[in-house]
């Protein structure tokens, strides 16, 4: 059972590690790599928590298979913050109370940063139906929705 | 009873402590610690919803290349002890009959056996070869079913404990029954001018956390242990799990991971003895993490329920009578919150005669745990229901109706003891003079309203306040904080001793390097452990001013605290105000370090109620449906940090907005559960829900310091029938079995519309 | 037991060849159906083919004689294309409605018709627009009406060593749009409970001159209602005859109870969203095919 030697870019960082042909790319980041900041919450690409960005798509990495990766560069939750300076997702979701327990949140901050790089002006409509792939069990999803549109006004250069 | 006072940090709304962790994603919760030499555990599952167990054979898994342990129930202790969990008391049999099947399997999905081997696929293949002989029996998948005449019997020894109506003698599936009464109910319902009586099902749901259980366990040669375990409840993980897997509780530490959502659910334990036993077999450390259909399969989703609730009342709206009939499921072994439901089911309205019966009844499902107010959702999903009907019969407000009859501070509970101060009439008061309950409504939609009760907890909890040399602080509890505690507990330490919330770091202990202390439940952190974190920062203080009565040479008891300072009497030579920080810098000549310690049984108060207002649309030519607008109203006593107050509010309300919807366990014929996924256990995703208005009242507790009543479970009791009484204001037509999915709805619709043609 | 291997073939005569010599193997696009399968013990292929680098695959090009969308582009990118969706805003309306932003970043039209799932969202709108299957294989290429490809759920017409490489779409004529409408419960990540797709062509007077109508999620298989298309065919596509097409598409339907919904309602269903995406499709039509 040979494993493939798998060379990629992570949060533009050159990256490789081994895996099983049949691995998922969410199984080698949180086990090969050790970045544990992407979730399971269900494996079948239904929570949103494990998503990350690959060739800057939003996917659930659950669903794409650790060899996809081969000289394919991917973001993940750990690649969102420069140095010790947040993301202005993350600040605002921080400001906003938006996350309980924070199983969710690396998750919502990926898919909400997939969906403000192609929509830098979304309504709250938009929002709900660009996040509506991320599940979350304790906020109701309102502080969220708040948060979004917010780091989306000041990533514009106004401020809410 | 504290004065009103004006607080500094309390209702302040500071960053999070642990916030910058979770939005970077390097908070550790239960599956993301790897331990050296890891093994991967892997449970086995019955593939029968009702059996018993012939043989096990394990030869073939245990001589896979890789595995280094199998066990089954016989590498585990028999045991009957009784243990404290949550808010009752549990026989610790059941939950190691459930934790692994000893001669019959009582529910698909109930584990079999366990393996640990190297990798997971040798794990998950190993346990494939583990052969079971099962003699498969009928299962039993109804309240109907285990009740009637002739049903399969899960628990031959079954006797119903409590009140038995009449004496059934022989096998049953009843485990418990309860009654609580008052007054003469039949001549209530003879005075009344108006009676209404209805059904009402509800199906069995799950508190759907998106982290799914994990845990590592290492038992080393000696026998002591540790477990990292996602868990709201570390204390009972360690006294569960030691008895289950026959470990001496001194031995087992617990160390409570990040916790990613509970509910409720994660008081119990699934996994933890399992790995224990495993590594002690194997004698390496053992992690097991469950998959999502194994959480909705084998883990404690809450009761499916039949419940009859008749109401009687004058004319002018007074409720006179009252009796409900609650028949809860437990799954597959006793203990429903059927009691609790039957407690709370009244608890706001002054009804002078009532009888409700609650029986705890067992079916062929996973055994059911506490999911937020456990009970009280289903309860008051059939009388807030009632009540709205009586309310249109009576041409009477429906928030005017309940008013009319709304308990008061010094009314009697129906559970027994008088209320305090209670905040349902303000609550009620606000839901009345908000604009959404005046705003226009569009077409084919509808409107309802719901109150909602839970008693919060009280219980066990300990507390250090540790100051360091600078004079920030350290506070320690052996709570979990799934939805922000930490960032209250800081408040509260920076309120006592006067220092910025940002000098205060909140930690959660494990088992060894905290004081006792019951679940994260119950809604008692804020309240109970709040409570003990607060006395335990006034033990600090109290010590800070000794020591400055040491260096002004003062008795103790002439020594002041004001803002933050310790103060000299007035006169006393070379004596200023000192700070924290130069009292603590201090500390070592003046007496050594300085931790505050407080440790309590709190006592159960601080019983809150909430009121929903929803707004559906529906579509009558599908039968789906649209919540459009929801306002939540709540008597939280004193929001210590408004934000994370707000965020129960709004969370518990999406799950009971899910659960009347479109959230149930959908069972096949044999009883296997058919929509054990996300994509078809059907919770709200971010676009089913608007904006969801939270409006807090604040009538304090007087048994807490600050007023503080628990927050996190009352917002999750309203919505079933405030969706529900919006489903009727919408359709003309009363539902009374959830969830509103819209083949259900549109059948309804369909059939009013076929007598109205008719007629 | 042997390893599972994974392939990445760079073309589609090296994919066929793949595809030909080993019975067990499965070709990956999105992966949305298949590694979910996969992870359920449902499905054990003994390769994973990917072929999402193959540029046939994952390519899109409109000319004059219509589409030629690689089988397996994400449906993110199908919705991302002003052109397509002008031109046909059914069909990509119901690639947009595959799954949530997530899957929609893998989730390809090759994969959901490959699937064989009788709610499958695509395939509606592909009917009605008389899309073809072009199928590679070792006996060269050839090419299915997308009518025809899906047999049974699960299964389709294609036969050892071969694999879906693109979908054709010819250019609407004057007149002409599309819609698909589809039910769920929640607002997004549900399965379809029934679907409908609708293709209109309208003379100058307003006149339907030709219409295609398909159901989805109501049968084995994606169903064309010839019923419902007369009804629409000569009529100025008013109340009456969108009725009448509505009857026609819930008489058609053969559906099952199961965990999304009961045959009952799937039957009334159907002929809802029949009308409604007659409607849609008109409106859309009368407007001319300019859409944003």
């Amino acid at each position: 059972m040979a494993k493939l030697h798998i060379e990629t870019t992570i949060n533009g960082e050159p990256a490789e590690f081994l895996c099983d042909p049949h691995e998922t790319l969410l199984s080698a980041l949180r086990t090969g790599l050790g970045l544990t900041g992407t979730k399971e919450g269900c494996a079948t690409g239904d929570c949103g928590a494990c998503s990350i960005l690959l060739e800057g798509r939003l996917v659930p990495a659950c669903l794409v298979l650790a060899a996809e990766a081969q000289g394919r560069a991917m973001t993940t939750i750990e690649g969102l913050s420069r140095g010790d300076t947040l993301h202005p997702l993350q600040q605002k979701f921080l400001e906003h109370a938006a996350l309980q327990c924070g199983i969710c949140t690396p998750g919502f901050i990926v898919a909400a940063k997939a969906l403000l790089d192609a929509k830098p002006n979304p309504t709250e409509e938009e929002v709900r139906y660009g996040l509506a792939g991320n599940l979350c069990r304790c906020t109701g999803y309102d502080k969220i929705i708040r948060a979004v549109l917010d780091a989306a006004s000041e990533m514009k250069g106004t401020t809410a | 009873m504290t004065a009103p006072r004006e607080f500094k940090y309390v209702g302040t709304r500071p960053i999070r402590h642990d916030g910058v962790d979770k939005v970077t994603g390097r908070a550790s919760y239960g599956a993301d610690v790897a331990w050296p030499g890891m093994l991967h555990g892997v449970v086995l599952r019955s593939p029968h919803a009702h059996a018993r167990i012939v043989k096990i054979d394990t030869r073939a898994a245990e001589a896979t290349p890789g595995v280094h342990a199998v066990i089954t129930a016989r590498d585990l202790p028999e045991t009957s002890a009784k243990i404290a969990i949550g808010e009752a008391a549990v026989d610790l049999r059941d939950i190691a009959d459930n934790v692994m099947a000893r001669t019959k399997v009582l529910y698909h999905g109930h584990a079999v056996a366990a393996v640990a081997a190297t990798t997971l696929d040798i794990a998950r293949r190993a346990a494939e070869a583990i052969a079971v002989v099962y003699e498969v029996l009928e299962p039993v998948m109804s309240v109907d079913r285990a009740i009637a005449a002739g049903a399969p019997i899960l628990h031959p020894a079954m006797k119903t404990t409590g009140t038995p109506a009449a004496d059934a003698g022989g096998a049953t599936n009843v485990a418990s029954r309860l009654e609580l009464k008052r007054g003469d109910v039949d001549a209530g319902f003879a005075a009344a001018d108006l009676v209404v009586e209805r059904e009402f099902r509800t199906p069995m749901v799950h508190q759907g956390y998106i982290e799914p259980h994990a845990c590592i366990a290492r038992c080393g040669e000696d026998g002591r242990a540790v477990v990292w375990c996602t868990t709201q409840g570390p204390f009972f993980v360690r006294d569960a799990s030691a008895a289950i897997a026959g470990l001496d509780p001194a031995h087992l530490k617990v160390i409570p991971s990040e916790i990613g959502g509970g509910f409720g659910g994660k008081i119990v334990v699934y996994l933890e003895p399992l790995a224990l036993a495993l590594s002690r077999k194997a004698q390496r450390p053992v992690k097991m993490v469950m998959g999502r259909d194994e959480v909705f399969r084998a883990t404690g989703p809450t009761s499916g329920s039949r419940v009859r609730v008749k109401l009687g009342a004058r004319r002018d709206g007074t409720l006179v009578a009252a009796s409900a009939s609650l028949w809860y499921e437990a799954g597959a072994y006793a203990g429903s919150p059927a009691g609790a439901g039957a407690m709370c089911a009244l608890a706001a309205y002054k009804i002078p005669n009532f009888f409700i019966e609650a029986h705890d009844v067992v079916v062929n499902k996973p055994k059911v745990a506490a999911y937020r107010a456990p009970g009280s959702p289903i309860a008051a999903f059939a009388v807030e229901s009632v009540v709205d009907e009586i309310a249109r019969e009576l041409k009477i407000d429906p928030i005017e109706l309940r008013l009319r009859n709304a308990n008061a501070e010094g009314d009697r509970a129906p559970y027994g003891p008088k209320y305090g101060p209670i905040g349902l009439t303000q609550v009620l008061e606000a839901a009345r003079n908000h604009p959404h309950w005046r705003a226009p409504l569009g077409a084919n939609q509808g409107r309802g309203v719901a109150v909602g009760f839970w008693f919060n907890a009280g219980m066990n909890s300990s507390a250090t306040v540790t100051l360091n040399g600078d004079g920030s602080a350290a506070v320690v509890t052996g709570n979990p904080d799934i939805g922000g505690t930490r960032a209250a507990q800081a408040i509260m330490v920076a309120e006592e001793l006067g220092i910025p919330v940002e000098r205060v770091r909140s930690n959660v202990g494990d088992t060894d390097g905290s004081g006792y202390t019951d679940v994260t439940g119950g809604s008692r952190v804020c309240y109970a452990t709040g409570m003990a974190v607060i006395r335990a920062a006034e033990d600090a203080r109290e010590q800070l001013k000794a020591r400055a009565a040491t260096i002004w040479n003062v008795s103790r008891e002439a020594v002041e605290w004001h803002d933050g300072r310790a103060v000299p009497p007035e006169g006393t030579e070379k004596a200023k105000p000192m700070t924290v920080a130069e009292l603590a810098a201090e500390m070592t000549h003046t007496g050594g370090p300085i931790v505050g310690r407080a440790s309590l049984y709190a006592p159960m108060a601080g019983p809150a109620f909430g009121a929903h207002i929803c707004d559906l649309e529906v579509d009558p030519e599908t039968g789906r449906s649209q919540v459009v607008r929801y306002t939540v109203f709540q008597d939280v006593g004193r929001a210590v940090h408004p934000s994370y107050v707000e965020g129960q509010m709004q969370g518990g309300a999406a799950q009971g907005i899910g659960w009347a919807l479109n959230e149930a366990y959908v069972y096949s014929a044999d009883g296997v559960m058919e929509n054990a996924g996300f994509l078809d256990y059907r919770m709200p995703v971010a676009s089913d829900l608007p904006m969801i208005e939270t409006v807090m009242v604040e009538v304090a507790n007087p048994l807490h310091p600050y007023g503080v009543r628990g927050v996190g479970e009352v917002p999750i009791v309203p919505p079933l029938a405030a969706v529900a009484n919006a489903m009727r204001d919408a359709t003309g037509i009363r539902f009374t079995e959830l969830p509103l999915s819209p083949p259900r709805v549109l059948e309804a619709i369909e059939a009013a519309d076929a007598v109205a043609v008719q007629a | 037991m042997d390893a599972i291997r994974y392939e990445s073939p760079r073309s589609v005569a090296e994919a066929v060849r793949l595809m030909a010599a080993d019975a067990g193997a499965r070709v990956l696009a999105g992966g949305t159906d298949l590694l979910v399968q996969f992870r359920a013990g449902v499905r054990q292929p003994s390769a994973f083919v990917d072929v999402k680098r193959i540029p046939e695959l994952m390519s899109i090009a409109i000319d004059d004689q219509g589409l030629r969308l690689g089988a397996a582009v994400p449906a993110a990118v199908i919705g991302e294309h002003a052109e397509l969706r002008r031109l046909w805003p059914g069909l990509a309306e119901s690639v947009r409605l595959i799954g949530s932003t997530q899957i929609q970043g893998r989730g390809s039209v090759g994969g959901n018709l490959c699937n064989g799932s009788p709610a499958a969202d695509t395939t509606c709108a592909l009917i009605v627009n008389r899309a073809q299957c072009v199928i590679a294989g070792p006996n060269g290429e050839r090419t299915v009406p997308v009518d025809a490809f899906c047999i049974a759920p699960g299964r389709t017409v294609l036969q050892h060593g071969e694999l879906l490489v693109a979908i054709r779409v010819p250019r609407p004529a004057a007149r002409t749009s599309d819609a698909y409408l589809r039910l769920i419960p929640r607002t997004e990540m549900d399965i379809a409970v029934a679907g409908a797709g609708v293709s209109v062509t309208l003379d100058a007077a307003g006149v339907c001159t030709a219409a295609r109508v398909a159901i989805g999620a109501v049968a084995p298989t994606a169903l064309r209602v010839p019923g419902a298309e007369q009804a629409l065919v000569g009529s100025p596509l008013d109340e009456a005859s969108l009725r009448y097409a509505a009857e026609a598409a819930s008489a058609a339907a053969r559906p099952i109870d199961d965990r999304r919904g009961t045959a009952a309602y799937r039957r009334t269903v159907a002929g809802v969203l029949t009308r409604r995406a007659a409607a849609l499709a008109a409106q859309r039509a009368r407007q001319g095919t300019d859409r944003g």
